[in-house]
Parts: structure tokens; C-alpha cells; sequence
């Protein structure tokens, strides 16, 4: 190295400036060629026109978009109104994620405070048995569910010889069981970052209120909840997301009254009947509503806490 | 008795808590339990047997599942491996090599895999592998498994060498240590705990996807929740009951692991 | 050669962090053997030259000089000189006899040599009996001697010394100050020692540079500091001092001729470059003795008194409303003034210095 030239990246205090290019090459081209590359065709392939056997044809198209969008008849050719099918789908995906998402809160809340309200050695244990289901398989997860709560399962012979009920409760292929599937699925995602935020927050606060004349409740309400609103949110994010794409949730405990955005879009890549445009538009759709909810919370994010 | 002054209870909390552990785990315990019925008929006890995991290994769909279970392994394993490599990397540019060009479009895109729904990833992977004829089965499912498993091994890697000051590389510098030797001899061993529970996320996450591998996989290959997703769909037999139950062992023993990998990993620092 | 008694010389060193420029041209040079201080506020680039000098930090303009030789465009693994990192930086998977082997390996050394000396270095910091312990199993005093004992090691040219008291608590820090002087005399390597803390500068230094805002302000012997500072910077950032507003009737060569704010004419000992006008004289508290009012330098009226344990300190106010602090010596003989009491003033002839700005 010359003398009196600008010193070279081994004297810098990050020793490994200059490799940043070949130290994120790998992630770039993995990520990129296998997962921004494919998102992007998907894109592209919402605007050309399907064929169909399940592929498109490379021709631009509107179709896809139309059909989500409008009604024209059995033969296309009536004035269009809106087509209300597929825009209640998505309806109804967002009403069972958020309702999944309130339920996931309403109980997950007590559960994070009660947690991180313990001592130290009892918090990581409870902690630890809340995680655990986390960590099973979602499929086995769900079918367990099914299985349990299924006409002829545990359940409800249990409650059918213990007397409690004439006949079986119903409860398979409802939203209510998609809804507990949801929040089987999702509700560790509520736990963890609420537990994170709880456990961050200074009981002195708490004092300080009571010591102003605040009851428990009205601790809760007025300095709790706005305290930790960031953790809730994340929560509320995490669990909204996956649940508003679940698949398994409700193709294996929900019927066809619960069909979902995720059912919707399987099925048009799946055997003959499939529809890949429609599909990917769909996708896009959904992508997009993810992506906006996503944007928002990290303007938000970025205006609370400053750098 | 319960102090009117203790500012942490609620009542009532305690109580949902309770609730909520019951409905995380009446399903897996009851599944656990019919695992050992001795009846044909899945809902009526009959005593306890181990016939169901003899005919998991031995029955007629034995074949059938163990090559899928193998599958699985195998692609888990080399998922987690690439992932956990692939993400090491990235926490290392992420972390410690100061500002560069693009580093925040890197971390959107490290991330990106966690943003997008899963649905959607699937079936663009879909749509991307056939458009490329890239359908070899195998290859195909581990391609797609260590881009959605590299933002999990990141996590953990990352947060770990954000708590290593980088006095530590610098007094190894000090001491007549190449940068190359700073990382090995320095960095690695600290970030040790990281890497191991950024590993073990990858290999659950990548053992537990199901619907991604359904639309990537090529015909006739399978791992374990693909097989046991189209056996579920002719009704749920006890065999998978058994199935289910080993992986559930399986899980735990994981996540025991990686819990006291943690533990360790904050004494340490 | 005049230069072959300086360890480490540093020759105009600019350095900008973007608009920010953390060291303006800062020139200076520090002899072999010697206790060296970079002594300033947080942020006057006392840190930035330090590891400048290691190599953690480039340097925009300048040259550092280490016995003559460029140390310019050299990464820190390839610089004779050793660090003591501020928080240690201890290897914490290491042992602490690792820990001070590590240096030693990497420069070549043979390990049953690495390993002989680096017990010696651990018996001179007295930690040979925890050489197999890792760091994290040592208190905060014997972490800081196993930094001093791994930095020393690998006999380094020049140490270079990152407040390396300020982890530690007041009681230890000042015992660890004479043992750090003492190993610096046995060793004889030269020191360069950065804090903030001007009672360790004073207590432990050969000589001292007092730095600010990214230039050197002085640099000297602690006497020099301490009792002829160049300016009111350092008059007020190394000890206690009353600065008051007086007016300049003459000024010749070192001496000065002011009028204090009574109208009392004084004569004292005045920093070079100064120009007839207003200025500022320092005085220190304990320089100033009371006497009656009338006939004293100053007529005083007493506002309160702080109790110090050694001393007692008087506020006073003058009559243009200044206000000084005055130290008086706890002792049975010593009277002290009642609050409100008008009292006089005497500055120590000689003690008291004209300042530039």
C-alpha cells in the first residue's frame, strides 16, 4: 500500500467493509432468482390470457382482473356489474384473520402479562410451555384439532356419555373451527412480542398511576396498553398476515360455506380446472393488501422510534 | 393472601393463561393417547398397544412413509445447512461491515421471504419452476425450502452478533491478528450459540412446510407432511396418529435443544 | 538525531467523519519511556487520535510516525503498538492465559515460548495463579490487569491506554492509578494514556496534552498544566478556577499590568499571545487569602459556604456582582466569615495568570 494513501479497508473499525458485495452475494441470488424472480413472473402472468390446461398464453389480458372484478354474464356479453364471489371471499378471509387476530389478543394479552409478571426462573418455564405447541408441525397441529373436535371425536363422545349434550355439538367445517385452528396456529405470535414489550415495561409507572389515584383497570387502560401498544401491534401484524393466507386451517376444518383466499388460489393451480392468470391475480391481490398493511406499520414504526 | 397493592395481577389472568395451555395442548395430548389404542375403530379405547407404531414401520404404508420421512430429513438438513451458511454471511455484511450500497434493499430482501404470504410463494415457485423446467422433485423442494428457511437462521445470527461489541475483532487486530483470523478465532466462537439456534429454527421450519413442498414437489415425491396431508384427506387413521405422535417427540426434543442453546448462550456473554 | 528518543511522533493529522472533523491538524510528539496524557472532554478527539495511532481509524491528513516510520496505510495487525481496550475487550471463550497468549502466537512465536511468557507478564500483574480462569470469572480490577498483562505481552512499542480506570469503581481506581505508573517505569514502554478524568492525568503523567474541540489546546508537565495554563480552556477544564473580566494596561513579554474590578491595579504573569483590551485573569480558589476589607486586592461579601471535608469553600459576591469561589484549609485555626460578612480578597502574587481566550 502506498504511503499517504487513504487507508484500506483492514484499518477501518468495520473490519469487513468492501466485502459486504461478496459476503450478501449468496443471499442475493438465492432470494432474488428464487423468490423475488418467481413474484415477479406472477405479476406478469396475472395480465396474459389463460389457457386451459392449466399454463397461459403469452398474449396481454385484462381477463384475470375482470373476472375477479365483474359480472358479465354466463356468455360475457351483459353490461358488467360487480361480481360479488370473489370479493366476498377476500371479505371473509379478512373478517376471519382479523376476528382470529382479536381473539389471538383477547387472550393472548393476560396470558404475555401473566407470564412476564412472574420471577425469572417460573417466566422462561411458562415461556417455554407456551412455545412448544409453536414448534409442532402445523399439519400434524391441525389435524390433531380436527381430530378432536371432529362429529365422532374425543370431544364429543366425551361430552355425548358424560350427558351434557343429546347429540354431537357440530362443530367441524364451521368458522368457529376454522377459527380455532387460526388461533392455534397463530396465537404464540401474539404471545412473544407482547411478552417482549410487558417485559420492558417499568413497574413504576404502575406506581406512579396508583399513587395518582388510578385503579388497576384504569392502570390497564390509560398507561399499560399504550405502553406496550408497540408490542401489540406486532403481534396483531404477525398473526393478521399468515392468517389472512392460512390454508390449512381452513381446507382441513373449515367447509365449503369457509372457504378462503388461500383455498381460492390453490385451487386455480391445481389439476385441469386451474385458472394460472385468475390465480395470479388473486395473488397479486393479496400480495398487495400484505404489503400495504406492512408499509404502514413500518412508517409508523420509523416515526416512534427515533435512530 | 393477594395483596390489593400488587400493581402486576390482574384477576382473571391467571385463568385464561391456564385456558390457553389446555387449548394448545388438548389436541396433541389426545392424539398422543389414541396413538397407543389397541382398537381398530379410532375413537373407542380399547387399552393400550403399540400396534400402530409397529405397523408405522412395518405396515402396509411403511414404504410410503419412510421414504417421505427420509425425504423430508434429507432436504432439512441440506436446507438448514445452506440456509444457516447463506445467513451467516449475511449477518456478517449486515453487522460488520459498515455502511454499503444497497444494504437496505439487502435486508428487505433477506426478509422478504417472511413477507410474502406462504400461499403466494408457493404458487409463484410454481408457476417460475415450470416456466424454467426446473421439476426434478428433490432439488427442486430444496431450493425453495432454503430461500423461505434463510430469513429464520438470520434472525437468531444477527440479533447474537448485535450483542458482540467490535472491540473484540479490533483487540484481536491489535494483537497481530489478519481479518481472516479476527473471524475464525475470534468472531465464530462468539457467535457460536447464534448460528447453532439460527440452524435448529431452519430445520423446523423447513421439516414443518407443508404447503410450498405440496406445489413445488414434483409427482411421486414426498416428504412426511405431503404423505400425511393426502392420507388425512381419506380421513384421519390411526397410523398417522402414531406418525404425528413420533414427530411430536421429534419437536420437542428440538426445541429443548435450541431452548438450552440459548440459555447457554446468554451465560456466556 | 534529535528524533530518536520519540516513540510516536503525529504530524498534522486531519480527520473528518463526513462535515464533522474530529482532528484539525494535530501535531505532536511523544518521547520513549514516557507517561503520556491525552487529557480533554468527551468528543475533543482524544479517542479518535488514539486509535488512529492503533489503526482502527484513518486518517484524512497527516502522517503517523512510529520511530521514524510511517505508520500510514498499516492495518493494526501489522503495528508494533498494543491496545487496553476501554471495556477490556477480553476474548471471553478464552482463558485469561489464552488471552495473553494470543498476541504471541499471532506474531509467531513458539507456543511453549507464549506460554512462558506470558506467566511472566501474569506475574507482573500479579494474576499468575488465575491464568486458567476465563475473564468472566475475575473481578472488574484483576479483568483490567489481564487486559494489561495481554497488551504488554507481545512487548509492544507503545501502549496505547483507553480509559481504562473508567469501569472501575473510585475506591480501586485509585490504587490501580500508582500500580499502572509503577509497571510503566518497570517496563519503560512508552504510555499514551487518553482520559477525562484530570486527576488521573495529573497524578500519573510524565506530561500531558490537553485537548479540545479537535486541537491541542497545551501540552506539558502536570505542574505546567496546573499552574501556567495557556488559556481559559484548560485553566478551567484542569482544576477549579475563578475567571475574572479585568481590563489590560500594559502587557510586556510575560507580564502583565491589569486592573482588577475594584480599580486595584496587579501585576501577573500573562500567556504569550495576548493584546492590550480586556482579558481574563485566573485565579484559583485555594490561592487566595482573606484578609480585612479596604486595603485588599478585592472587597468581597461573603454568600454561603459548602462544606468539603478537607476544606471549606466560600462563595463570594464582588461589588460589580462577579462571583468567585474562595478554598479555605479545614483547621482548627481557620475563621471562617459569617454569611453577608464584607471581607477582602488577596490574590497570591504569581499564582494568578492573564489568559487568552
Amino acid at each position: 500500500m502506498a504511503a499517504g494513501a487513504p487507508m484500506g479497508a483492514g484499518t477501518s473499525s468495520h473490519i469487513y467493509e468492501g466485502n459486504a458485495p461478496r459476503l450478501m452475494a449468496p443471499s442475493w441470488i438465492f432470494i432474488g432468482f428464487f423468490l423475488l424472480a418467481p413474484v415477479i413472473m406472477m405479476a406478469v402472468y396475472s395480465f396474459l390470457t389463460k389457457e386451459f390446461r392449466g399454463g397461459v398464453i403469452w398474449e396481454f389480458s385484462l381477463a384475470a382482473y375482470d373476472q375477479f372484478f365483474f359480472d358479465r354474464g354466463l356468455f360475457g356479453d351483459e353490461p358488467p356489474s360487480i361480481e360479488w364471489t370473489y370479493i366476498g371471499i377476500f371479505w371473509r378471509s379478512i373478517w376471519q384473520a382479523g376476528l382470529a387476530t382479536f381473539v389471538c389478543l383477547l387472550i393472548g394479552f393476560p396470558t404475555a402479562w401473566f407470564i412476564a409478571t412472574r420471577d425469572p426462573q417460573s417466566r422462561s418455564i411458562w415461556l417455554f410451555l407456551v412455545t412448544i405447541p409453536y414448534w409442532v408441525n402445523l399439519l400434524i397441529r391441525t389435524v390433531s384439532m380436527k381430530f378432536l373436535i371432529r362429529d365422532t371425536g374425543p370431544l364429543n363422545e366425551f361430552l355425548l356419555q358424560v350427558g351434557v349434550i343429546g347429540e354431537p355439538l357440530g362443530l367441524i367445517n364451521t368458522n368457529f373451527a376454522v377459527q380455532l385452528g387460526l388461533f392455534y396456529s397463530y396465537l404464540p405470535f401474539m404471545v412473544l412480542p407482547i411478552y417482549a414489550a410487558v417485559e420492558r415495561y417499568d413497574f413504576a409507572l404502575s406506581e406512579a398511576a396508583a399513587d395518582l389515584y388510578s385503579g388497576a383497570w384504569t392502570t390497564l387502560r390509560l398507561i399499560i396498553l399504550p405502553v406496550v401498544k408497540p408490542g401489540i401491534i406486532a403481534g396483531c401484524i404477525l398473526v393478521f398476515v399468515p392468517s389472512l393466507g392460512a390454508f390449512l386451517a381452513p381446507d382441513l376444518l373449515g367447509g365449503a360455506k369457509t372457504f378462503m383466499i388461500g383455498s381460492l388460489i390453490e385451487e386455480q393451480f391445481k389439476g385441469n380446472a386451474g385458472n394460472w392468470p385468475f390465480g395470479a391475480a388473486a395473488s397479486m391481490i393479496l400480495l398487495t393488501i400484505v404489503l400495504c398493511i406492512l408499509l404502514v406499520y413500518a412508517r409508523n414504526q420509523n416515526k416512534t422510534e427515533i435512530r | 393472601m393477594a395483596s390489593v397493592t400488587d400493581l402486576r395481577r390482574f384477576p382473571g389472568f391467571l385463568a385464561i393463561t391456564l385456558t390457553c395451555l389446555v387449548v394448545l395442548y388438548a389436541p396433541l395430548i389426545v392424539v398422543a393417547v389414541y396413538s397407543f389404542n389397541a382398537s381398530t375403530s379410532i375413537t373407542n379405547w380399547g387399552g393400550f398397544s403399540l400396534t400402530w407404531y409397529v405397523d408405522v414401520f412395518t405396515g402396509p404404508d411403511a414404504p410410503k412413509f419412510q421414504r417421505a420421512a427420509i425425504n423430508s430429513l434429507i432436504i432439512a438438513v441440506c436446507a438448514a445447512v445452506a440456509a444457516t451458511s447463506i445467513a451467516t454471511a449475511a449477518a456478517v455484511a449486515m453487522t460488520r461491515a459498515g455502511r454499503f450500497k444497497g444494504k437496505t434493499l439487502s435486508f428487505a430482501l433477506i426478509n422478504l421471504p417472511l413477507m410474502v404470504p406462504e400461499v403466494v410463494t408457493a404458487v409463484a415457485s410454481l408457476v417460475f419452476f415450470s416456466a424454467i423446467g426446473f421439476t426434478t422433485g428433490l432439488l427442486t423442494i430444496l431450493v425453495a425450502h432454503i430461500v423461505f428457511c434463510i430469513p429464520f437462521a438470520y434472525l437468531p445470527i444477527s440479533a447474537r452478533m448485535q450483542s458482540i461489541p467490535d472491540t473484540y475483532e479490533q483487540a484481536a487486530m491489535d494483537l497481530y491478528a489478519t481479518p481472516r483470523q479476527a473471524f475464525t478465532m475470534v468472531l465464530l466462537p462468539l457467535m457460536t450459540p447464534g448460528i447453532l439456534s439460527g440452524f435448529l429454527l431452519a430445520f423446523i421450519i423447513s421439516l414443518d412446510d407443508f404447503l410450498i413442498t405440496n406445489f413445488v414437489k414434483g409427482a411421486g415425491v414426498e416428504t412426511l407432511p405431503t404423505a400425511i396431508f393426502g392420507s388425512v384427506k381419506q380421513g384421519i387413521k390411526p397410523n398417522i396418529m402414531a406418525i404425528s405422535t413420533l414427530m411430536l417427540g421429534v419437536s420437542i426434543v428440538f426445541v429443548s435443544l435450541s431452548w438450552l442453546i440459548g440459555r447457554t448462550g446468554q451465560n456466556k456473554k | 538525531m534529535a528524533s530518536q528518543d520519540i516513540a510516536v511522533s503525529v504530524d498534522q493529522v486531519v480527520k473528518h467523519y463526513g462535515n464533522f472533523t474530529a482532528l484539525h491538524g494535530v501535531s505532536l510528539d511523544i518521547r520513549e519511556s514516557e507517561f503520556f496524557t491525552l487529557l480533554g472532554p468527551s468528543g475533543c478527539g482524544k479517542t479518535t487520535l488514539l486509535r488512529a495511532i492503533a489503526g482502527f481509524e484513518s486518517v484524512s491528513e497527516g502522517h503517523i510516525l512510529l520511530k521514524g516510520e510511517d505508520l500510514t496505510g498499516l492495518p493494526p495487525h501489522q503495528r508494533p503498538v498494543n491496545t487496553v481496550f476501554q471495556q477490556y475487550a477480553l476474548f471471553p471463550h478464552m482463558t485469561v492465559l489464552e488471552n495473553v497468549m494470543f498476541g504471541l502466537l499471532r506474531k509467531g512465536w513458539s507456543k511453549v515460548e507464549a506460554v512462558r511468557r506470558g506467566q511472566d507478564v501474569l506475574d507482573l500483574v500479579q494474576l499468575a495463579e488465575f491464568a486458567k480462569r476465563k475473564p468472566t470469572q475475575l473481578s472488574g480490577g484483576q479483568q483490567q490487569r489481564v487486559a494489561l498483562a495481554r497488551a504488554l505481552a507481545p512487548r509492544p512499542e507503545v501502549l496505547l491506554l483507553d480509559e481504562p480506570l473508567s469501569a472501575l469503581d473510585l475506591k480501586l481506581r485509585q490504587s490501580v492509578r500508582s500500580e499502572l505508573k509503577a509497571l510503566q517505569r518497570e517496563t519503560g514502554i512508552a504510555f499514551i494514556f487518553v482520559t477525562h478524568d484530570q486527576e488521573e492525568a495529573l497524578t500519573m503523567s510524565d506530561r500531558i496534552a490537553v485537548m479540545s474541540n479537535g486541537r491541542v489546546q497545551q501540552i506539558g508537565s502536570p505542574k505546567e498544566i496546573y499552574e501556567a495554563p495557556v488559556n481559559r480552556f484548560v485553566a478551567d477544564f484542569v482544576g477549579e478556577t475563578n475567571l475574572l473580566d479585568v481590563e489590560i494596561a500594559s502587557i510586556d513579554g510575560g507580564t502583565a499590568s491589569v486592573v482588577l474590578p475594584g480599580g486595584t491595579p496587579f501585576t501577573c504573569p500573562a500567556a504569550t499571545v495576548l493584546d492590550p483590551g480586556r482579558g481574563h485573569l485566573s485565579a484559583r480558589p485555594e490561592r487566595i487569602r482573606i484578609t480585612a476589607p479596604g486595603d485588599a486586592h478585592l472587597d468581597a461579601v461573603v454568600t454561603g459556604h459548602t462544606y468539603l471535608g478537607t476544606d471549606i469553600q466560600l462563595q463570594v459576591r464582588l461589588s460589580d456582582g462577579e462571583v468567585m469561589s474562595v478554598r479555605l484549609q479545614n483547621s482548627e485555626t481557620t475563621s471562617v466569615p459569617e454569611v453577608g460578612q464584607t471581607i477582602g480578597l488577596q490574590l497570591e502574587e504569581g499564582a494568578a495568570r492573564l489568559l487568552a481566550d
